[in-house]
């Protein structure tokens, strides 16, 4: 049996997480991404609203929703800005997310209630310059010395890791040599406030200017060996899992992004004269708005699918790679035809559809490049067997 | 202190309106219904009071509408209120503001109040008259239009601001009563993640006109609507437009006498 009604509550979420979006976020978005500023009081009026641990039960400070509930969440906010919808979509998968899953009665205790208030962030320090889609490639240490973990590396393009109330570093990093000469990793807490630990806020990015992306030092960083997250050498696994889970968020900011346009363009179309006719009219853009609205349809049904398993407690990571490389590509296509029919004028800043535009390349690169997610695909498909 | 706020399910304000085939009303499909605007404002100046005088106070939400009406009911829990009336009985249809009211009574009277909030109208027929036909009914107080509103430290009486054509009025009144309200009143809040998880627990206690005593709709009808007509299309607006502001003006002339023929 299928049944494609959302819950009364997910109705409800989708309504008042619409209307935040619209009345707090769509009226500072163009001016923050011009600025290249990430804001906090954004950030504190999303965690108002609940929007960090979504997932989280109430007892660790969290709301308890479903992952249908979050994608929705995140749907919306990228519906009207991407930098916004990606705040809380790294702050929840990838802050908040391993500490939840992996971590320790005590380090959940201690980190999640303030990471749900929004008073933290937490990141997750995975990419490194030489170490991208080849993540097993880490070259970050840590050492075990008179029990504590003594750091040394370095991360680069990570989310809300430089904010002034970044708290957390998910750190992956090379904890040994398993045989065959491949790297053992291991995930690690570092608190920022940790001596020896540089984040820096990177700038001249082409999207998500608004978002937080930092580049971090680590020299000589010594935490306690209890920080370790989960198991010693689990580092892989966590990472995978962490970007399953994220791939649900990242294909939601493909899906609200490629709303986001398409509504734009819809209705720019429907006002726009030329010929004396509104250019809706026009066969060649009225084709063009219902391929947009097939494509978003299917993308959103393949992406709830994908978080209804998650839900169910089934194996999601298909799917989700599905979701994730679909939707980004939806959104490809969809943004590039809303500057079309936006004409010059979707050139222009002020016209919203070219900050969509720039914003939706993250989604091919960003949480493994859409080619990372054909090889998922092609794994599940049996072809490098 | 008790408090109730009446909401209604009305058409979202950017929902594409049109007329039934038949002409008996707006044709429903696809159409977003959300909360009356105007009540919005009431649940959050009844959550300020419950805020404001703390204790065992209470908001409760009363609305009259169609089963759907529950997810906007559950909103205003959402949002923060205790609990929730829902008159719903298939028998009702679209009743009239008199029939609405003696419903409503009914219903508020079983509840008990100290203080109702409403919208100052709704936005789809506009009618504004249930609020008034409920005071004299319930034998209360009434204001409308109310912009700021402050209870009195004692919780007895309100004293508040109205609007009115070019200024406001300020007026008291002793409680029990009922306070209409309008835009810029408060700024209400929106439905957080936690306000919706705690929301699903709360109670709406869903009453047919049985339940309230009634054996048939009551009050008889005063008022009928015989015909929903669409709004006549307005004639397209025409631009004069020249360099120079003489050469517009005598255009706009020619065109009023020669074509509009009405100089």
């Amino acid at each position: 049996m299928i049944n494609y009604d959302l819950a009364e509550e997910q109705q409800i979420l989708r309504n008042s997480i619409r209307e935040f979006a619209e009345n707090e976020v769509r009226p500072v978005a163009e001016e923050l991404d011009e600025k290249e500023e990430f804001s906090l009081e954004l950030t504190k009026k999303m965690a108002g609203m609940g929007l960090f641990g979504m997932f989280i039960p109430e007892e660790y400070g969290g709301s308890g929703m479903d992952y249908i509930s979050y994608v929705i969440a995140i749907e919306e906010l990228a519906r009207v800005d991407g930098s916004t919808a990606a705040t809380a979509a790294a702050g929840n998968s990838l802050g908040i997310g391993p500490i939840y899953y992996f971590g320790n009665e005590q380090q959940k205790r201690e980190w999640l209630p303030g990471l749900c208030s929004g008073e933290t962030l937490a990141s997750f320090g995975l990419t490194e310059p030489n170490a991208g889609s080849d993540a097993g490639a880490t070259q970050t240490a840590a050492d075990l010395k008179n029990g504590e973990w003594v750091i040394n590396g370095s991360k680069i393009f990570i989310t809300n890791s430089a904010t002034p109330i970044s708290a957390i570093i998910i750190v992956q990093c090379r904890t040994g040599t398993l045989d065959k000469g491949k790297s053992e990793l291991s995930c690690i807490l570092v608190p920022n406030e940790t001596e020896g630990v540089t984040a820096k806020e990177m700038h001249g990015k082409m999207m998500w200017r608004s978002s937080n992306t930092g580049e971090l030092y680590f020299e000589d960083v010594c935490v306690p060996e209890k920080n370790l997250l989960g198991k010693r050498g689990g580092g892989f696994k966590q990472m995978l899992s962490t970007l399953d889970r994220g791939r649900l968020s990242i294909a939601a900011m493909g899906l609200g992004g490629a709303q986001g346009a398409f509504e734009l363009a819809l209705k720019y179309s429907k006002e726009r004269k030329q010929f004396n006719r509104t250019i809706c009219s026009f066969q060649v853009n009225a084709f063009k708005l219902a391929d947009m609205a097939t494509e978003i349809e299917a993308a959103r049904n393949l992406l709830y699918k994908a978080a209804w398993l998650c839900d169910q407690g089934r194996p999601f990571g298909r799917e989700a790679a599905m979701a994730k490389l679909y939707c980004s590509e939806v959104m490809r296509r969809v943004v590039n035809e809303a500057v079309q029919i936006h004409g010059g004028y979707g050139l222009m800043r002020e016209y919203q559809v070219e900050r969509f535009f720039r914003d939706q390349k993250l989604l091919d690169i960003g949480e493994g490049t859409s080619e990372i997610q054909r090889i998922v695909i092609a794994r599940e498909l049996g072809c490098f067997e | 202190m008790k408090i109730l706020v009446l909401l209604k399910r009305v058409p979202d304000t950017e929902a594409r309106i049109l007329i039934n085939q038949e002409g008996t009303g707006i044709n429903e499909q696809g159409v977003k219904f959300v909360i009356n605007t105007y009540d919005e404002y009431g649940i959050e100046q009844g959550l300020r009071i419950r805020e404001q005088v703390g204790g065992d106070s209470k908001v409760t939400v009363v609305c009259m509408g169609p089963g759907e009406a529950t997810e906007l009911i559950r909103t205003a829990l959402a949002m923060g209120a205790d609990d929730a009336v829902h008159i719903c009985d298939p028998a009702l249809g679209k009743p009239d503001p008199f029939t609405s009211a003696i419903i409503l009574a009914k219903a508020i009277t079983d509840e008990g109040f100290d203080i109702i909030f409403c919208g100052k109208q709704a936005i789809d027929d506009d009618m504004a008259q249930v609020q008034s036909i409920l005071a004299e009914m319930l034998d209360i107080p009434q204001v409308n239009v109310v912009a700021v509103f402050e209870l009195s430290d004692d919780g007895t009486k309100a004293t508040v601001r109205r609007r009115i054509e070019g200024g406001d009025e300020k007026v008291e009144a002793r409680l029990p009563a009922i306070f209409s309200c309008e835009k810029g009143l408060n700024e209400p809040r929106y439905a957080s993640l936690p306000g919706i998880m705690k929301a699903k627990k709360k109670e709406i206690r869903t009453k047919t006109l049985a339940d309230l005593g009634f054996g048939e709709v009551p009050g008889g009808t005063r008022s009928r609507v015989l015909k929903w007509l669409p709004l006549p299309k307005g004639a397209e607006c025409r631009m004069v437009e020249a360099e120079e502001m003489k050469d517009a003006v005598a255009e706009l002339a020619r065109l009023l006498r020669e074509e509009a023929k009405v100089i």
